[in-house]
């Protein structure tokens, strides 16, 4: 009993997947569900804690999956593509989490490794030109004044000013791994690189092998390094981070399966730096991406599709004839297709119309089964706390409590909706216990249920943070311009950015005298003579 | 009967001639005006051009003096005894129009069939 709650526990994804290798029918999933509702319904009675670990389930499906495979090949019936195609994913999904986690980490390293390199030997210059002259000709050097001494003080503040400020505009962890090198660090740093080699070279020639005694000079020149390693650390400021924050594109960004839309405003960035910043804000606009909401659009297609066919009576032609008739073929098709009358718009209707009446009714059933469930428990209150403790529960347990009474309620109400796959069992329980927690109402629960959030609201496996391709003929380090056009692919769809330039707004301004505002009224007597 | 304002105005007129009748306390011509420059002209039903402001005749009286005297609905009075009604306020025209020591008003009156009486006759030559 208990691991089969295991297995029902997992994702419903990946049970409807096996359910659809073994019997190759779509009815078998409800089976399924509806195995899994009367094994929940047997639980009213009993209730047993779940376990909670899916790492076990994980494995066993992954050992699943690849007998499934032999068993994809020997079923005579044929699945709907949506159910075929998800499993395929997993397979895809999980090959491609084992190849991330263990290489091309190595490009990041030696990026840190470089930096971490300049910025020690740019920070241990100023010292090293300070503390030279007394290692190499103590003897010789001139005391150090009270000016001087001053300009210690200055130097070492500076330096750690210096220090402070390079920690927090680049020992930061990194946002995003960027297909390319990024463009402005990677000038700074050379700027950087050249500035302090030719203050090293300038000091060699001049100060070493002359041996110059005058060490208030030497110092000054110390204090100018610094001073000029802070300009640059301005500039760096304003390439980095001010630069694009005046908003001077608008990008507009549409998910290829389902064509939602959303527009950001973005200043002038490289297409990889705007890439990333589009891809941060996807993960909180776009409602996530339920691959099983589109199988209806597809089967209506292969309904027109399948409809006619094409059979070449003459027998077979030539190879050069062949592509005129191909030609003409398709040609015939998509004729025959427009004067076809066919009434699968009608259908469509009708359909929507009845799945908007069954979803609104399971909601309605749902509504009052949560709200029902939520008036069982009661939260105790502290002097109660102190006397004999009777039937206490923490969070979890009231969650596991309440659970059964809507739980069937619930999961018809996602399975209509086909949000199944996005919540499983664990999830809802944990969710409900946080909502118990902090005294949320039956309709602050029931809200990441209602409505399909972002994909930021549901589990890590939905993220596919790593699979994301940045597909665009101009180079991708070069900037954003007007109506450059570029694609984000991710295994299940790819989002299509547009760009067009924010318009210069040209405003005028116009004076109106507040004592000008004087009104008539509209008459229209008769008089009667 | 069209109106550029600024231009001299010309149009085929009527002479009516209403002699005022005693009711009671008042000498009444049976007839309501409306329009006057103060007015908005914008309202009147009977102007042509929605941008005159003269004095239109709204509202004949049945068996009154005004209708005896041929006076129609929709007229537009361009005379009052020798005072012009083509530039003047609503009150005006009233009191243009009801002179106490006056029995008879004088009006020159037009309207849009005779316009068409007109140059239809002028055609026929």
């Amino acid at each position: 009993m208990d691991t089969e709650s295991a297995y029902s526990g997992y994702s419903y994804y990946s049970g409807r997947s096996r359910g659809s290798h073994r019997h190759g029918e779509r009815s078998r999933d409800r089976h399924k569900s509806r195995s899994k509702e009367s094994s929940r319904s047997e639980k009213s009675v009993t209730i047993n804690a779940p376990p909670a670990e899916p790492l076990l389930g994980d494995q066993s499906v992954r050992g699943e999956e690849v007998q499934d495979d032999n068993w994809g090949e020997t079923t005579t019936a044929v699945t709907g593509t949506s159910e075929h195609s998800l499993s395929q994913e997993d397979i895809v999904r999980i090959s491609k989490d084992l190849d991330d986690s263990v290489g091309l980490d190595c490009k990041r390293y030696l990026n840190v490794a470089l930096s971490v390199i300049l910025g020690l030997v740019v920070f241990l210059t100023p010292l090293a030109f300070l503390i030279l002259p007394h290692l190499l000709w103590p003897d010789r050097l001139r005391a150090c004044g009270t000016a001087c001494e001053g300009l210690f003080i200055s130097v070492a503040f500076k330096l750690l000013i210096l220090l402070l400020a390079v920690w927090a505009l680049f020992f930061r962890p990194p946002r995003a791994g960027l297909p390319r090198i990024f463009v402005f660090r990677a000038l700074l740093a050379t700027l950087v690189l050249l500035f302090v080699l030719s203050y090293w070279l300038f000091y060699g020639v001049r100060i070493l092998d002359s041996q110059d005694e005058d060490y208030q000079g030497i110092v000054q020149y110390a204090v100018s390094l610094v001073d000029a390693l802070l300009f640059i650390h301005y500039l760096a400021i304003v390439l980095l981070e001010l630069r694009q924050l005046q908003p001077f594109f608008s990008l507009c960004v549409t998910r290829s399966t389902d064509g939602a839309t959303q527009h950001y405003n973005l200043g002038q960035l490289s297409i990889q730096r705007a890439a990333v910043v589009i891809l941060e804000n996807y993960y909180k606009d776009f409602p996530v991406h339920n691959p099983a909401l589109l199988a209806a659009s597809k089967s209506r297609a292969a309904k027109h599709l399948a409809g006619l066919k094409v059979y070449n009576v003459d027998g077979p032609g030539e190879n050069n004839a062949a592509a005129g008739i191909a030609q003409s073929q398709s040609r015939a098709m998509i004729a025959a297709a427009a004067r076809r009358r066919d009434s699968s718009h009608n259908e469509l209707y009708y359909e929507e119309a009845e799945h908007e009446r069954r979803v609104r009714k399971r909601r309605a059933r749902l509504v009052v089964a949560v709200e029902e469930a939520f008036t069982h428990i009661r939260r105790m209150q502290e002097e109660e706390q102190k006397k004999a403790p009777g039937d206490v529960m923490d969070p979890r347990e009231a969650a596991q409590a309440i659970f059964p009474s809507m739980a069937r309620a619930l999961q018809k109400y996602l399975r209509t909706t086909r949000q199944q796959h996005l919540h499983s069992m664990e999830s809802i329980q944990q969710h409900l216990a946080f909502s118990i927690t902090n005294n949320m109402t039956p309709k602050a629960f029931l809200e990441s249920y209602l409505t399909t959030g972002p994909t930021l609201q549901y589990g890590k496996d939905r993220w596919l943070a790593r699979q994301w391709t940045l597909i665009s003929e101009a180079s991708v380090t070069s900037g954003l311009k007007d109506g450059s056009v570029f694609l984000l692919k991710c295994i299940d769809f790819s989002l299509v950015v547009t760009t067009k330039k924010i318009p210069y707004i040209q405003l005028a301004e116009e004076f109106i005298d507040p004592k000008s505002h004087k009104f008539m009224l509209r008459l229209q007597s008769e008089t009667s003579v | 009967m069209s109106f550029i304002p600024g231009q001299p105005v010309s149009a085929v007129v009527q002479r009516i001639e209403i002699h005022k009748l005693w009711d009671g306390d008042n000498l009444i011509l049976g007839f309501s005006i409306g329009g006057g420059i103060d007015q908005d002209p914008s309202q009147n039903p009977f102007s042509e051009d929605k941008a005159d402001k003269g004095i239109y005749v709204t509202r004949v009286s049945k068996g009154g003096p005004a209708e005896v005297a041929g006076l129609r609905l929709g007229d537009k009075i361009m005379q009052v005894n020798g005072w012009d009604m083509t530039m003047v306020t609503h009150d005006q025209a009233r009191k243009k129009l009801t002179k106490k020591n006056e029995d008879v008003v004088r009006l020159l009156v037009t309207r849009r069939s005779l316009e068409d009486a007109v140059r239809q006759s002028m055609m026929q030559h």
